[in-house]
C-alpha cells in the first residue's frame, strides 16, 4: 500500500535524523571538541526540556495549573541518588525507580488536588511541592539540607538525549491519540467533557501522573550529573521556572515547550555573572509576552511533519 | 416499555425550590416537549437527569437503574446523552475532533497501545474516525470537519452539538432548547432532522423548547413547568387548550 510505504519511510527518515543528532553530539563530546561548559548547558538544556514538556502535559493540555513540578523532581531525584549510592543499584534501574517513584508521588498527590479547580489547585500543588522539600529537609537519611554529594557522574549524553527522545514520544504519542482528545476536551470545557462520557478525574490524574514520572527522570538525570542534591533546589522558584518555559513556548504545544526550554536555558547561561537579576528579566519576558502574544510563542500549534512538509514546499 | 420514570425530584438553591415534585414518564421511542416560562426549572431537571446537578429528593430511573449520585460521564456511559442552552462545544478543536471525543467511551485501545503505536492503535483511531464522519453526515456538516468548532456559524454551532451528543450512542437524547436562535426555516429542518434521527437511531428523544408551534408540531406528550411545578401534562391539543398554561406561558407570548 502507498501510504504504509510513506509511513515507513518517513519513520525511517526520522529515524536516521535522530542517529545522525546523536552521532554528532557524541563525536563532539568525545573528541573534545565541545568544551566543558557547553556540556553542561547541553546537559540543562535536556533536562529543562524534559521538565517543560511534561509540564506541558499537565499545564498546557490538561489545563491543570500545577505549581508543584519540582516536588516531583525532587522525589524523582533522592529516589534516584539513593537507589546508586546508598542501595548499589545500577543507574537504569534508578532511572525507572524515579520515573515510578515521582509518578505515585504524582498519583497521591493529584487524587485530592485535582479536585480543586484553578487557583485553588496551584495553592494546593505549590504547598504539596513545598511540603516534599520541607519533608526532604527533615530527613537525616539523606543529610537534611545540606543534601547528598558525591554522586556518580552517570548522566551521560546517551541517558540525557535518550530521556528526552523518550519524554517527547510519550507525551506526542498520548496527546495525539483518543486518550490524549480525552485530556484535551479536560481543558477545553470539563463539564462538557464529563457529559460527553469523558471520565474527566481519571484523565486529570493520568495526565499528572505521567507529568510528574516524567519530572522525576529529569530529577535522576539532573542527580547524577551535578554531583550533589540539596531540598533547596527544588523551591518553589524552580517550579516557576519551569512554568515560564511552560506558558512562553504557548500553553498546549510540545514543540512550544521545547524551544521555550531551549531558549531559557541559553538566556540563564547567559546570565549567570548577574543571577540576582534572572527573576527580574524572566518577568519581564513574561509580561512582554502576556502583552504581545498571550497565546505562546506556539500558541497551541505543533512544528509537526505537514508544516516541515509546507516549508520544503512538498506536500502530503 | 417505560424508558425514564422520575420521582418526586426536588432541588433548591438556596431558598429557591427551582423543580418541586417533579413526576414524570417516558416510553422507550417518544418524543416529549418540556415546556414553561423562563425560569421554570427546565435546564434543571436536564442538570439533574444528566448528573450534573444532585437532587435533594427523589430518584430517577433510567432503564431500570437509579442515576441519582452517578457521575456525568456514567450517566452517559448509561445511554443518557445531551446539549446544552448555551452551547458548549470544545471551540479551540476541530469539528472533527469534537464528535471524536464523544466516541472516546468506546475507544478498542490501550493507553499503552496509544504510547507505542500498537497496530490496535491505528485500527481503534481508523474506527473512531469512520464513525465520527457518520455523525457528520447526519447533520450535513462532513465538509466542515476540519474547521475550528468556534468558527461555525450559529446554526451549525447547534447541529455539530446534536451530532456529538448522537456520537456517545445514546438511547435517550434530551436537547435543551435546540432550536433558539434559530430562523423559522432553519428551526423546521431542524425539527425534520430530530425526527430523522429518532427513526434512524431508535432514540428516546426530550426536549425543552421555547416556539410553541415547533413543540406542537413534533411532541407527542407535552409536560408544562411553571415554578419549579408541573401544572399540566398531555397530548399537544390538550396543552394547547389549558388555560393554566395559555397564562402562565402562551400568553407570555402572544402578548
Ligand atoms: N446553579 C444555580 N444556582 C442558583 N440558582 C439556579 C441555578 N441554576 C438554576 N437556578 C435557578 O433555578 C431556577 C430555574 O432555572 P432554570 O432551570 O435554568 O430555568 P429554565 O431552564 O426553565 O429557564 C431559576 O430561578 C434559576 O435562577
Ligand atoms: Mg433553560
Amino acid at each position: 500500500m502507498q501510504t504504509k510505504k510513506i509511513k515507513w519511510t518517513r519513520i525511517l527518515l526520522e529515524a536516521a535524523f535522530l542517529v545522525v543528532l546523536f552521532s554528532l553530539v557524541q563525536y563532539s563530546i568525545s573528541t573534545h571538541m565541545l568544551s566543558q561548559y557547553y556540556q553542561i548547558n547541553l546537559t540543562s538544556m535536556c533536562i529543562n526540556i524534559i521538565l517543560a514538556v511534561s509540564l506541558s502535559l499537565i499545564n498546557g493540555f490538561t489545563g491543570q495549573l500545577s505549581l508543584g513540578h519540582a516536588g516531583f523532581m525532587a522525589v524523582g531525584a533522592y529516589t534516584a541518588v539513593i537507589m546508586t549510592t546508598k542501595l548499589d543499584y545500577p543507574f537504569l534501574a534508578a532511572l525507572v525507580g524515579a520515573l515510578f517513584a515521582a509518578g505515585l508521588a504524582g498519583f497521591v498527590i493529584g487524587v485530592p488536588t485535582l479536585r480543586l479547580k484553578g487557583d485553588y489547585l496551584a495553592i494546593a500543588t505549590l504547598a504539596l511541592g513545598e511540603i516534599i522539600r520541607v519533608v526532604l529537609q527533615n530527613i537525616d537519611y539523606v543529610n537534611g539540607p545540606a543534601g547528598i554529594s558525591g554522586i556518580p557522574k552517570l548522566t551521560t549524553w546517551a541517558w540525557l538525549f535518550g530521556g528526552v527522545v523518550l519524554t517527547l514520544l510519550v507525551v506526542v504519542n498520548l496527546v495525539n491519540s483518543s486518550y490524549g482528545r480525552a485530556i484535551i476536551s479536560v481543558r477545553e470545557d470539563e463539564i462538557a467533557a464529563e457529559l460527553m462520557g469523558i471520565n474527566t478525574t481519571k484523565y486529570k490524574v493520568l495526565a499528572f501522573v505521567i507529568g510528574a514520572g516524567f519530572a522525576g527522570l529529569a530529577g535522576a538525570l539532573y542527580g547524577h550529573y551535578f554531583y550533589i542534591i540539596k531540598p533547596e533546589t527544588f523551591n518553589f522558584l524552580k517550579s516557576f521556572d519551569i512554568l515560564v518555559m511552560v506558558v512562553l513556548g504557548g500553553l498546549g504545544s510540545t514543540t512550544g515547550a521545547v524551544i521555550a526550554a531551549i531558549f531559557i536555558t541559553i538566556l540563564t547561561a547567559a546570565l549567570q555573572p548577574f543571577p540576582e537579576i534572572r527573576m527580574i528579566i524572566y518577568a519581564l519576558i513574561l509580561i512582554v509576552v502576556m502583552i504581545y502574544r498571550p497565546q505562546g510563542l506556539m500558541g497551541n500549534k505543533e512544528f509537526s511533519r505537514q508544516t516541515l512538509g509546507r516549508i520544503w514546499g512538498g506536500r502530503q | 416499555m417505560t424508558m425514564l420514570t422520575i420521582n418526586k425530584l426536588h432541588k433548591a438553591f438556596g431558598g429557591l425550590s427551582a423543580v418541586m415534585n417533579f413526576n414524570f414518564q417516558m416510553e422507550q421511542d417518544e418524543l416529549v416537549g418540556l415546556i414553561g416560562p423562563n425560569g421554570a426549572g427546565k435546564t434543571t431537571v436536564f442538570n439533574l437527569i444528566t448528573g450534573v446537578y444532585k437532587p435533594d429528593q427523589g430518584q430517577i430511573i433510567f432503564e431500570g437503574q437509579n442515576l441519582v449520585g452517578m457521575a456525568p460521564y456514567s450517566i452517559c456511559a448509561q445511554g443518557v446523552a445531551r446539549t446544552f442552552q448555551n452551547i458548549r462545544l470544545f471551540n479551540e478543536l476541530s469539528v472533527l475532533d469534537n464528535v471524536k471525543i464523544a466516541c472516546h467511551k468506546n475507544v478498542q485501545y490501550s493507553v499503552l497501545g496509544a504510547l507505542m503505536r500498537t497496530p490496535a492503535f491505528f485500527k481503534g483511531e481508523a474506527k473512531i474516525e469512520q464513525d465520527a464522519l457518520k455523525f457528520l453526515e447526519v447533520f450535513k456538516l462532513e465538509n466542515k470537519r476540519d474547521e475550528l468548532a468556534k468558527n461555525l456559524p450559529y446554526g451549525e454551532q447547534r447541529r455539530l452539538e446534536i451530532s456529538r451528543a448522537l456520537a456517545t450512542q445514546p438511547r435517550l437524547l434530551i436537547l435543551d432548547e435546540p432550536a433558539a436562535g434559530m430562523n423559522p426555516q432553519e428551526t423546521n429542518s431542524l425539527m425534520k432532522l430530530i425526527e430523522m434521527i429518532r427513526r434512524e437511531f431508535g432514540l428516546a428523544v426530550l426536549l425543552i423548547e421555547h416556539d410553541m408551534s415547533l413543540v406542537m408540531g413534533v411532541c407527542e406528550r407535552i409536560y408544562v413547568l411553571d415554578y419549579g411545578l408541573i401544572i399540566a401534562k398531555g397530548l399537544p391539543q390538550e396543552i394547547r387548550n389549558y388555560t393554566q398554561v395559555i397564562e402562565a406561558y402562551l400568553g407570555e407570548e402572544l402578548n
